[in-house]
């Protein structure tokens, strides 16, 4: 009996999560999404279109020479990027391209703080940053 | 790659006299300074610069030549340490790489190298040296 229990355990887990990454996703999701409701008690979960729209700008406010995010990543987040700067070339942001973007939330915060900056002039809302990842997630 | 090589053989003017060991430096081997220096360039093997240039820009990652480039301190001295540790020589006062005596003396870029978009920056090493990831310099 000792092995049935964790085997049906692990049977749910995997119909509700079939792709190992979104655990880790979901719970930098959450946290978003509790920090967005701190913010600003009218927050009604996320939304994939203005993640589309922050992501494709243009903005104004931030360096010239990174009006939006898709100036280094790409219109197209399926495709590989390149630093406007560096020449380096960056993996695709959309999940389907790189199953593991966002499942770091050390790595996505570090992120955002330096390119909310550079692209508005200010630091991302944490529902601005829940909204790009719910679009890119679905790319 | 085309226009890569066509660009190579337009902008760069090379010394033959170099050719050799002093075209290769150990490469990087430090997992923390391949992660957060190779996230937004090549991440330059620290025998490129000398210790005191290597302190001067992880004193100023928040400014990295114009971008944010800050890490959590940990990391930083992580990162710090290996490069100063394994730093080669030059002239402490210069930043840059591409500012360093040596370079300029092989390097000769045409003044529109920055427009190319397969190019970019003088330090996009890579553009035209293929294994500079791996320290090799001398297929130039």
């Amino acid at each position: 009996m000792k092995t049935v229990i964790p085997l049906a355990a692990l049977a749910a887990v995997s119909f509700a999560h079939p792709a190992p990454a979104e655990g880790p996703r979901d719970a930098i999701l959450a946290a978003y999404a509790a920090a967005a409701a701190a913010e600003s008690p009218s927050f009604a979960g996320f939304s994939a279109e203005r993640g589309r729209a922050l992501y494709l700008g243009p903005h104004t406010g931030g360096k010239p020479e990174t009006p939006a995010c898709a100036t280094c990543h790409t219109p197209d987040p399926r495709a590989r990027g390149r630093h406007v700067g560096t020449g380096r070339g960056i993996e695709p942001m959309a999940v389907s391209a790189s199953p593991t973007r966002f499942t770091d939330a050390a790595d996505v915060e570090k992120r955002f703080s330096r390119d909310c900056p550079a692209v508005l002039g200010r630091p991302c809302s944490a529902a601005e940053k829940g909204d790009v990842i719910t679009w890119l997630a679905q790319q | 790659m085309l226009p890569i090589l066509a660009a190579l053989a337009l902008t760069l003017t090379v010394s033959p006299a170099l050719a050799g060991e002093n075209e290769r430096v150990p490469p990087v081997t430090h997992a923390a300074t391949l992660k957060e220096c190779g996230e937004c360039h090549m991440a330059f093997q620290p025998a490129l610069l000398p210790a005191e240039s290597w302190s001067r820009i992880m004193d100023g990652l928040r400014d990295h030549f114009g971008d944010d480039a800050g890490l959590p301190d940990d990391v930083a001295a992580d990162i710090r340490a290996y490069l100063v540790g394994h730093a080669g020589r030059g002239d402490g006062r210069l930043m840059r790489i591409t500012e360093q005596r040596w370079f300029e003396r092989e390097h000769r870029f045409r003044d529109d190298v920055r427009k190319n978009p397969d190019i970019r920056s003088k330090a996009n090493c890579e553009a035209c040296h293929r294994d500079a990831a791996r320290g090799r310099y001398e297929d130039d």
